[in-house]
């Protein structure tokens, strides 16, 4: 069981590396900063890789957080079982999948919506994220658990 | 430079009075047009054997957008790191040859072979339009956006200049003016460098009904502009009638700005350069992204199955 729940944190925690770090790639900083120059990463200043790269690990984000939030429920277990860190850290996952599903709708053809609302969701986006990371961070150095 | 305004002076003189005639009437006619068919996408058809080279259009461009020129702050802030280039066009205002901060609309010339005679074509360049525009959709600061009738901008005020508007851009079509924006406001070593500009189809005046002023220009009636189904129908009858070619419909999935040509676009030798666009054929390069958008969709459906599929195994194991 146990490798089980390692292969899951695992999993979940280099999906959100490279989904992060293609998040990132997403703005023209990597180039600026030399980061694309160190042999291996020059795909980072590739955007319309970049740009695929975060939408297929975000596919696998969302079939993911699914199947843990159902897995969650169907074993009866309840959401008072939840620590803190945990209930933060959910609700900054479904903010960024509510925007970042607004920005993949935006980005079809024939989408157009108002200027200010693409302006929100992109903020919003880069703001959840980096919210995510600090308080991974926190709970990864504290060692918080999402269960109690 | 002498050379060109004298040149413009010349055709301009020449023009003038057959041209207003012609000019009032067409524009009129699109303006009604415009007024009438709302927000419904906008498509440009331009006539490229019966541009002249006059320039008309772009000092009419330039005339008209001049309000949104930059006026950049100096002296620029330093730069970190150092390769992070300034790019000033301040002092070079009167460039017309190519795309600038500050010209957004050129004319490009290309020399093709007929009956092996070398001839020189003119061709207004500036950007396309694109129907689901990298510029807009790609930017990560929100700075862009795409009208319902089919124009893109940049919003001046939010842009940070950051330049990937250009680097998706097919075309290259945006152009930056370091020292000015909202940079300046917030990192303005570490983070962005100017704003970026583009061609932004005169939307102040479709507000208003009235026709981009390079079209309301143009004494030869090089650009049409009209909905997008009878811009298309008008652009093949134009080929048919001049056994020519059409480029901008398919590029990049499709743009609303369409060039008819008497001869194939792939035998168009196009000065070349720095802000002066090629004219290849263009995949849709944002296809890739948006066919991993509609299969996303897939995504939460296999979790839920595995999450069900992990439910009924512990429910049959248990009895």
């Amino acid at each position: 069981m146990s490798l089980v729940r390692n292969t899951r944190q695992i999993a979940y925690g280099l999906t959100l590396f490279f989904i992060a770090l293609s998040g990132f790639a997403q703005m023209p900083i990597f180039k600026r900063y030399y980061i694309a120059d160190i042999p291996g990463l020059g795909w980072l200043d590739q955007f319309y890789v970049t740009h695929v790269l975060h939408y297929g690990f975000a596919a696998f984000f969302i079939g993911f957080s699914v199947y843990a939030g159902l897995d969650f429920v169907l074993t009866k277990k309840k959401i008072s079982g939840l620590t803190a860190s945990g209930l933060v850290k959910i609700a900054l996952i479904v903010g960024l999948m509510v925007s970042g599903g607004l920005m993949v709708a935006k980005n079809l053809p024939g989408i157009y919506f108002p200027h200010a609302l693409i302006y929100v969701i992109n903020i919003s986006h880069l703001g959840l994220c980096m919210v995510l990371l600090m308080v991974s961070a926190y709970t990864l150095v504290r060692k918080k658990a999402w269960i109690k | 430079m002498t050379s060109k305004i004298s040149r413009r002076a010349f055709l301009k003189g020449s023009f003038a009075a057959a041209g207003s005639v012609a000019v009032t009437a067409s524009v009129a006619r699109a303006a009604a047009s415009l007024a009438e068919k709302g927000k419904e996408p906008l498509v440009t058809v331009i006539d490229i054997s019966r541009c002249i080279g006059c320039e008309e259009c772009v000092y009419a461009c330039r005339e008209s957008n001049a309000a949104k020129y930059p006026d950049p702050r100096k002296p620029f802030p330093k730069m970190i790191p150092k390769r992070v280039p300034i790019e000033d066009w301040s002092e070079k205002r009167d460039v017309t040859d190519r795309l600038t901060p500050y010209n957004w609309l050129f004319i490009q010339h290309a020399k093709v072979l007929v009956n092996g005679e070398e001839q020189t074509l003119t061709l207004p360049r500036r950007c396309m339009h694109c129907e689901n525009p990298p510029c807009v959709k790609l930017c990560p600061w929100g700075a862009a956006k795409q009208e319902p009738n089919g124009l893109s901008r940049i919003d001046a005020d939010i842009c940070l200049g950051g330049s990937k508007c250009k680097a998706v851009c097919p075309w290259d079509v945006p152009q930056r003016q370091t020292g000015v924006g909202l940079y300046l406001d917030i990192l303005p070593s570490l983070a962005g460098n100017g704003v970026m500009y583009k061609c932004d189809r005169c939307y102040q005046r479709l507000e208003k009904g009235l026709s981009p002023a390079c079209i309301e220009a143009c004494p030869e009636d090089v650009q049409t502009i009209g909905p997008r189904a009878e811009m298309i129908e008008q652009a093949h009858a134009l080929a048919r009638e001049m056994e020519g070619f059409v480029y901008g419909e398919k590029e990049n999935g499709g743009t609303h700005t369409l060039y008819v040509s008497p001869v194939p676009f792939e035998q168009l030798i196009l000065e070349q350069g720095k802000g002066k666009p090629f004219m290849g054929r263009v995949e849709d390069r944002m296809a890739d992204g948006n066919n991993l958008a509609r299969a996303m969709l897939i995504a939460p459906i296999a979790g839920a199955v595995a999450a069900f599929g992990k439910f009924y195994k512990r429910v049959k194991e248990d009895g």
